[in-house]
């Protein structure tokens, strides 16, 4: 009993920490998109935060340093993105894949300038590395983006560049200012993500260590119908997927066969795949998501 | 004119962008440029590397310029060629004693189909669902890599060799290399991916299912207007994506490794969206993209011996300047108007 009562509790407390960087993630997501804006780049943006969070840990001493070096990393590159989307107007899928490629190759390359290995960074203390302050924060951000979205002007403008950007123009706010404020705050949030990974989960920064987590926090992002709460209870759910899969791997439940973790890994795409089309519920994204505005 | 200008303009800037980031680090410029021209074409085994890059390029480049001309967006390609080269190692490792002329038929049509298979699938939802292809196809690309991991874990693992990989195809399945690069692992598949971008430009501008694709990523009310099923359009283009991009797996299964080896491709399918980019959407383009890409593939990898701190990861910035350049539409329009003021 004691035993299986352990492990209830340690799977809850590895989903609570696992889940942290999808929170931060998917909120830097929600932002961009409730704005109009689509972000396929959290990968890549979570990666540069990564990256510079271990740098700036390392250099410090402070995971709190380190958090503020992953988002202002997040919020750099997030700004070459909002450049070449919002000013150049390239298309934004496009882009967004560019964003991941520049990430994918300059981090490691910046790793090896920096500490002579493009592997990973040399290992963080303990000291300079987070106790359970990511999620906190993570959590009483996702209180404060549905406050905010819900409640405030800036909020209701973030929502109509997304949903109506005529409007808000004939409003007279500047729909393309609204959006690089938004891409912008979303670097620095997807930023703190990747910095949960690098000083909070881990020790270091390695070689492409976000391995697919801003695609995760995207799925969390559309199974939560780009709402905030939503949002964060799909986080929740699949950050279960991943400790339960991480728990369950080599075990044999049956017999000797090991238990085939792949379904449960395949399970969080298969779910936004089905929700998506209307299968199983109904998630419809912003009407504006995706197109570039011009005053005529 | 101007087709060709562009990107020759955003390559020359991209590359331009990258070689700036090695004299960050301290390397110069003309030597790293150097380094990448040997290594890609310095020997004729180099040479050969170079093709052998280029030819799954060319499927993966075909399978997102084609849907292109559809208006829509493949980002699956990777996805798709995990699991067409799944299918040829599949077919090879559970019918080993079928003959040769027989047998890489068999095997590249499994890679076509389950490549196919994986394109219909997002196809149809945009289609019938109205769901965005783009979602779809990240989404499927994780499920198609779960799937391969499972099937070679657990279904035909090689119980000989400790890396996670497929028994091997029969004998009949092998296809044979070219001679004139060496070592290099090219084979047929080469000529393959040739004929594939030929009959993808026959398809588009001599047929009329062809046709209606290109009407639809042109105008899709007037397409439907016109009494073009543009469902019918969408769903065969994506169908047609897939299965190129599992087309990937018979260089990689039946002309190199003899087995499906996981995590073989260096995000093929990725590097395949910057190839039809460049290309902008013309087959003869990817060829040429492809090649271009192929080389920097090769180039690059010799950067970690030859330099102290330039990394292979050059590839991957290179490439996404390159893309980034090249899609600028903003920097596009304000140069003309520069030009024309």
């Amino acid at each position: 009993m004691s035993f299986e009562l352990a492990m209830v509790e340690q799977l809850a407390g590895s989903t609570l920490r696992v889940s942290t960087p999808l929170l931060f993630a998917a909120l830097a997501g929600l932002l961009c998109e409730r704005a109009g804006v689509i972000n396929i780049a959290l990968e890549g943006l979570m990666l540069v935060g990564a990256l510079a969070a271990a740098a700036a840990a390392l250099q410090t001493g402070s995971p709190w340093a380190g958090a503020a070096g992953g988002a202002a990393a997040g919020a750099v590159l997030a700004a070459l993105y909002a450049l070449t989307v919002i000013r150049l107007r390239s298309n934004q899928i496009v882009a967004g894949t560019a964003m991941n490629m520049l990430a994918a190759g300059l981090t490691p390359f910046a790793c090896k300038l920096l500490y002579g290995s493009s592997g990973a960074t040399p290992s963080l203390e303990l000291g300079a590395r987070f106790g359970s302050a990511p999620i906190w924060l993570a959590w009483g951000l996702v209180l404060c983006c549905w406050a905010w979205l819900r409640f405030s002007v800036s909020g209701l403008w973030v929502r109509f560049a997304g949903e109506n950007p005529e409007a808000l123009d004939s409003a007279g706010i500047s729909v393309n200012r609204v959006r690089w404020l938004a891409v912008l705050a979303g670097g620095a949030l997807a930023g703190l993500g990747g910095a949960s990974l690098s000083i909070f989960l881990s020790s270091s920064f390695s070689r492409n260590m976000t391995a697919g987590r801003g695609f995760m926090a995207l799925a969390a992002l559309i199974f939560g119908k780009w709402k905030p709460v939503p949002a964060a209870a799909a986080c929740l759910l699949f950050g279960f997927a991943d400790a339960l899969q991480i728990r369950l791997q080599g075990v044999a439940l049956w017999g000797d066969r090991p238990v085939p973790v792949q379904f449960i890994q395949i399970l969080p795409y298969l779910v936004t795949i089905l929700v998506l089309a209307g299968l199983v519920g109904k998630s419809r994204a912003p009407r504006a998501l995706g197109l570039p505005f011009q005053r005529d | 004119m101007r087709a060709l200008l562009q990107p020759v303009l955003a390559v020359a800037l991209g590359l331009a962008l990258g070689l700036l980031v090695t004299a960050v680090a301290g390397e110069s410029p003309w030597r790293v440029l150097t380094i990448l021209g040997q290594s890609a074409f310095g020997s004729p085994y180099d040479l050969g590397m170079t093709l052998f890059y280029a030819t799954p390029l060319i499927f993966t480049g075909l399978a997102v310029a084609l849907p292109l001309h559809a208006g829509l967006f493949n980002i699956g390609a990777e996805g798709q060629l995990t699991l067409g080269a799944l299918a040829a190692a599949a077919v090879g490792a559970l019918f080993p004693s079928v003959p040769w002329p027989l047998a890489p038929v068999l095997a590249v049509l499994a890679a076509f189909a389950a490549g196919a298979l994986w394109g219909y699938i997002p196809g149809w939802l945009r289609a019938r669902r109205g769901s965005h292809e783009v979602i779809n196809t990240i989404m499927l690309n994780f499920v198609a890599a779960g799937l391969a991991s499972y099937v070679t874990l657990y279904l035909l693992k090689n119980p000989e060799s400790q890396n996670p990989e497929t028994q091997a195809i029969g004998a009949g399945y092998v296809l044979s290399r070219l001679t004139w690069f060496g070592d290099a692992p090219l084979s047929t598949a080469l000529f393959l991916a040739l004929l594939a971008a030929f009959l993808v430009w026959a398809f588009l501008w001599k047929t009329v299912a062809g046709f209606e694709s290109r009407a639809v990523g042109g105008n899709e009310a007037a397409a439907r207007t016109a009494g073009i099923r543009e469902r019918r359009a969408r769903i065969l283009a994506m169908t047609l994506a897939g299965g190129l991009a599992g087309l990937v797996g018979v260089g990689e299964v039946l002309g190199n490794a003899g087995r499906f080896r996981l995590g073989f491709s260096p995000d093929f399918g990725f590097i395949g969206i910057a190839v039809a980019l460049l290309a902008r959407g013309r087959a003869s383009g990817v060829v040429a993209a492809a090649l271009l890409f192929g080389a920097l593939h090769k180039g690059t990898s010799d950067l970690d011996l030859e330099t102290e701190n330039v990394t292979r990861d050059l590839s991957l910035i290179l490439q996404a300047l390159v893309i980034l350049s090249v899609s600028a539409d903003g920097l596009w329009t304000w140069l003309r108007k520069r030009r024309a003021s």
